[in-house]
């Protein structure tokens, strides 16, 4: 049956994407050093300086922003590697085999889902290293949050993908449209309160609501909710949904259109 | 023969460029037939060889591979085509082994399993026995990054033939493997098609290569230059002639005008032998001769007639 084939292939490629990063020890620890720099240097020194004006702790609120951008980032710079892989080594053989060009997608997304999960295991233990407090019910609770935060950041790599035609130009771009989001989303500091040119680009980007729906998880019935959180998760998981269906069906869209309109 | 590939009208137009890629071409390829498609770079070889095996979309034209139409059925012909890249197509971070699964797993052959120790016993067994067959048995379940050029490529066809394709197309499969190793393979190649019936589309820079096929193709600037045999390539294309010389040039020139016997001059002289037969020539020379030889039209002068020429034709246009 064409529809077990094609589940059997989604789980090769995801495995795949994950056999390789547990054997490219360099791509792991890479992986760990700019959460843990992010953490360690800017959420502690922020913290050490500013934490007293903040009324909330500075380093467990860069600590959870880091933990969702690292779910979102690493997803979809996975997602648009793919565009390096189309011209080299095992991806080519992808492209020629008889699986539905949507289930290449499915098992991308997947596997560097589970591979964003990974590096986010790192940066818990990281957290727990700092003293970030974190009780073994609300790690179990992330693990959903986190594969929406990665499912939103593949289909957002996907979206770019798309619209993007060679791997040189990926690199060119992936910055633009991956550091501002950062800024703007409130990984290192609160949003609530934006001039409107700020305000305007903060809402519509992804990135936002993938950290802000995390947040509202962590800061649930604490006294800083009212300050940090921006909506309530519902809102938060309803805006994702809208836009990861967005991105995924313009991306997938435009990707295989791409693919053989060279 | 029945044709296990059709080609009518196909043309390419890359986006940006002003002329075309392939530029509408037409030929067939008979079932269990070895064709080897030959053109300098840029003539338009790997844009037609990626059309064929579904990874780049044409302009316009019909195709149709092991029966399929390209463009209505493109996951059949994908079932019934293998493929060796230009670039390696392995996965450096995987075993052999797992490059094998990978493959077969793809093409719906075997369920999805994260070990070999946990794939059905058929697997297996024909891991191990194509793998022996290649002499990598030893090696297969070794990070690629840790194989030779010749071995990958081994590993390549092994792996392009484990869901029995109907056509293998190789995408200058030898280029950067030392002269044994192209040998070897070859060697494996021949004996699978032949026992197999499996239909080869080659395209290769290796003109000797080219001269063990049932059929070649040579493309120029998009456009289809000949089609036909090695044999009468060469011979349409080329002449045989004599070659002769003698001590005493001035007195055999002087000869062979007198006996209205066409010649040319280059370092020796060469007599053209279409019409007779070397022999005759040689029969009615006087002259005592102190070079005599018999030059026969290689492939690769063929070849290269055909593209000096073709260059020479647009430049005159």
């Amino acid at each position: 049956m064409q529809i077990v084939k094609e589940i059997n292939a989604i789980a090769t490629l995801a495995y795949r994407d994950v056999t390789k990063l547990l054997r490219d020890r360099l791509r792991l620890i890479v992986s760990f050093i700019f959460p843990i720099i992010f953490i360690g240097v800017l959420g502690t020194s922020l913290q050490e300086n500013l934490g007293s004006n903040a009324g909330f702790n500075l380093l467990t609120f860069t600590f959870t922003g880091v933990l969702a951008q690292t779910l979102f980032q690493s997803t979809a710079s996975g997602i648009i590697s793919l565009i390096e892989d189309r011209e080299n080594d095992f991806s080519q053989e992808m492209f020629v085999s008889p699986i539905s060009r949507y289930s290449i997608i499915i098992g991308k997304i997947i596997g560097e889902s589970i591979v964003s999960m990974i590096q986010a295991i790192g940066v818990i233990a990281f957290g727990l290293i700092l003293g970030i407090p974190l009780s073994i019910g609300l790690i179990i609770t992330f693990i959903p949050i986190a594969f929406i935060l990665t499912f939103l950041g593949g289909a957002f790599g996907i979206f770019i993908l798309g619209n993007l035609s060679s791997q040189r130009f990926a690199n060119q771009i992936f910055p633009f449209v991956i550091f501002p989001q950062i800024f703007l989303a409130g990984v290192f500091a609160p949003m609530k309160t934006l001039p409107i040119y700020l305000l305007i680009p903060s809402r519509i980007i992804p990135l936002t609501y993938a950290v802000d729906l995390l947040r509202g998880l962590y800061y649930s019935g604490k006294e800083e909710y009212e300050l940090i959180v921006l909506h309530h998760p519902l809102i938060n998981l309803a805006v994702i949904a809208g836009m990861f269906i967005f991105y995924l069906l313009i991306g997938t869209y435009l990707f295989v259109r791409n693919e053989r309109n060279r | 023969m029945e044709s296990i590939l059709s080609i009518k009208n196909l043309s390419k137009k890359y986006k940006k460029s002003k002329s075309p890629a392939v530029d509408d071409i037409n030929f067939e390829v008979k079932k269990g037939e070895f064709f080897a498609f030959l053109g300098p770079n840029g003539a338009g070889k790997t844009t037609t060889i990626s059309i064929l095996t579904t990874t780049l979309s044409k302009t316009s034209g019909q195709v149709t591979v092991a029966g399929f139409d390209l463009d209505k059925e493109a996951s059949s012909v994908r079932q019934n085509i293998g493929v060796i890249f230009q670039k390696p197509s392995l996965d450096e971070n995987l075993t052999a082994e797992e490059n094998m699964r990978f493959h077969a797993i793809l093409y719906g052959m075997y369920p999805f399993r994260p070990l070999f120790s946990l794939m059905p016993k058929n697997y297996k067994n024909r891991v191990q026995r194509l793998s022996k067959l290649l002499d990598i048995d030893k090696d297969i379940h070794k990070p690629i990054k840790t194989f030779s050029g010749g071995m990958k490529r081994k590993l390549e066809i092994i792996r392009s033939l484990m869901h029995k394709p109907r056509i293998l197309f190789l995408d200058e499969p030898t280029a950067g493997l030392d002269p044994l190793s192209r040998k070897n393979l070859w060697k494996y190649l021949v004996k699978v098609k032949d026992s197999q019936n499996l239909t080869i589309f080659l395209t290769t820079h290796y003109l000797e290569e080219a001269e063990d096929a049932d059929r070649i193709g040579i493309i120029n600037k998009g456009n289809i230059e000949v089609i036909g045999t090695p044999r009468t390539i060469k011979q349409k294309l080329l002449k045989e002639y004599l070659i002769i010389d003698s001590n005493r040039r001035d007195k055999l020139i002087k000869e062979l005008k007198s006996k209205n016997i066409q010649y040319t001059i280059n370092e020796n002289i060469e007599i053209p032998i279409e019409h007779s037969n070397a022999q005759d020539i040689i029969k009615r020379i006087d002259t005592q001769l102190s070079t005599v030889d018999i030059h026969n039209p290689t492939l690769e002068e063929a070849y290269l007639d055909i593209i000096q020429n073709s260059h020479a034709d647009s430049k005159r246009d």
